[in-house]
């Protein structure tokens, strides 16, 4: 017989269980499996009625974020065979509320980006017709490894101040804040700086540093967190010295 | 903004408050606890030690190397207590109670260097 190795999937449904409760199920241990293999695996043979979400299988999408063993990960991109000869426990993202199985409520997340604005800001559009805005490749350095976020939200399941903080606006917010604040074609960092610069946003952070431990795409939201204190520090000392300037 | 937070400025001494304290006082723990005592190096005499101390600018090094890593202190200990015992309730106690032992310290780091003899 071949090689198993036993998933505790954390089981929800709202109309029907109090609580969340975990079911086992047995599935053939692949070298070649990540968990997602594995989950699929029950979905289509063993039990459909287990949820969760994915999508791109490769580690772009950011969709397939599960708690494994008590860590978040994405589980396209964890192997099976570390957790041999298990069990592998697989839980939906800390700290959010599940709507059903593996799957979680991601409208906080969501609010929460829009409200740092990640998107270029310009003063002027300029037309078309006077072509690109150029950038140098040390200008793209600058915010190039917080352009790599892919929205996953392991970060917040990794970062204890959300989980004891919920109002707290959280790493991939603040490092997606920073992508913009840093490219140089970017003129909005002055729309962003009241919700970066409030104790909901950068004081908050306390930098454990999980979040930039955690993340699967290497961006480091903790540093980001760090180097917008930085800046607002700053501001908050030229207002003092200069408190008729814009701010 | 209406009101200007305080947040950032606290921040601004936890962070110059870790610089000194990770680099300035691990040096005069070096000096004074290994480096003399076991003769690593010659300790100086009272005398010169003490002409060292009276001097107005060892005075100022010694007054931001009491007082810095105090407001570190008190920055990072206030968040461990909001966090570890979750008291955040109590904001405005701890807040008196560590910036309140830092200034305190200051204080008393103050008036022992300018009466120094």
């Amino acid at each position: 017989m071949a090689e198993t190795i036993v998933l505790e999937a954390a089981r929800y449904s709202p109309e029907h269980h109090l609580e969340p409760t975990f079911q086992n199920y047995e599935v053939p241990f692949r070298k070649d499996w990540v968990v997602l293999d594995a989950l699929n695996y029950i979905k289509d043979k063993v039990d459909g009625s287990l949820t969760f979400r994915w999508s791109c299988r490769m580690g772009v999408c950011g969709s397939c974020g599960m708690m494994v063993n008590g860590e978040p990960q994405l589980t396209c991109a964890t192997f099976l065979a570390p957790y041999a000869p298990g069990p592998v426990r697989v839980e939906p993202l800390r700290y959010f509320p599940v709507v059903r199985d593996l799957v979680v409520e991601i409208t906080d997340f969501m609010v929460k980006l829009q409200k740092v604005k990640p998107w270029v800001i310009r003063k002027d559009e300029k037309p078309l017709s006077e072509g690109e805005f150029l950038q140098t490749p040390q200008e793209l350095d600058t915010y190039k490894q917080f352009s790599m976020c892919i929205n996953c939200m392991l970060c917040y399941a990794a970062c204890p101040v959300y989980g004891l903080d919920p109002m707290f606006i959280g790493p991939a917010a603040i490092a997606l804040a920073q992508r913009y604040n840093l490219d140089s074609r970017d003129q909005g960092s002055k729309q962003r700086f009241d919700i970066l610069a409030q104790h909901e946003g950068i004081w908050g952070c306390t930098f454990v540093g999980e979040c930039t431990k955690v993340c699967p795409k290497n961006v480091d939201p903790a540093g980001a967190i760090q180097q917008y204190k930085l800046t607002a520090a700053k501001e908050w000392f030229k207002s003092l010295l200069v408190p008729w300037g814009s701010r | 903004m209406a009101k200007k937070p305080i947040e950032p400025f606290l921040w601004a001494l936890f962070s110059v408050g870790g610089v000194v304290a990770a680099f300035l006082i691990p040096i005069h723990l070096f000096l004074s606890d290994l480096a003399f005592p076991l003769g690593w190096l010659k300790a100086p005499g009272y005398e010169s030690a003490l002409a060292l101390v009276r001097h107005p600018v060892s005075r100022i090094y010694l007054f931001v190397l009491c007082s810095l890593p105090l407001f570190h202190w008190a920055h990072r200990f206030r968040y461990t207590l909001y966090d570890g015992l979750q008291i955040k309730h109590l904001n405005e106690l701890i807040n008196v109670l560590c910036y309140g032992a830092a200034v305190l310290g200051t204080a008393v780091a103050g008036y022992l260097l300018w009466n120094f003899p």
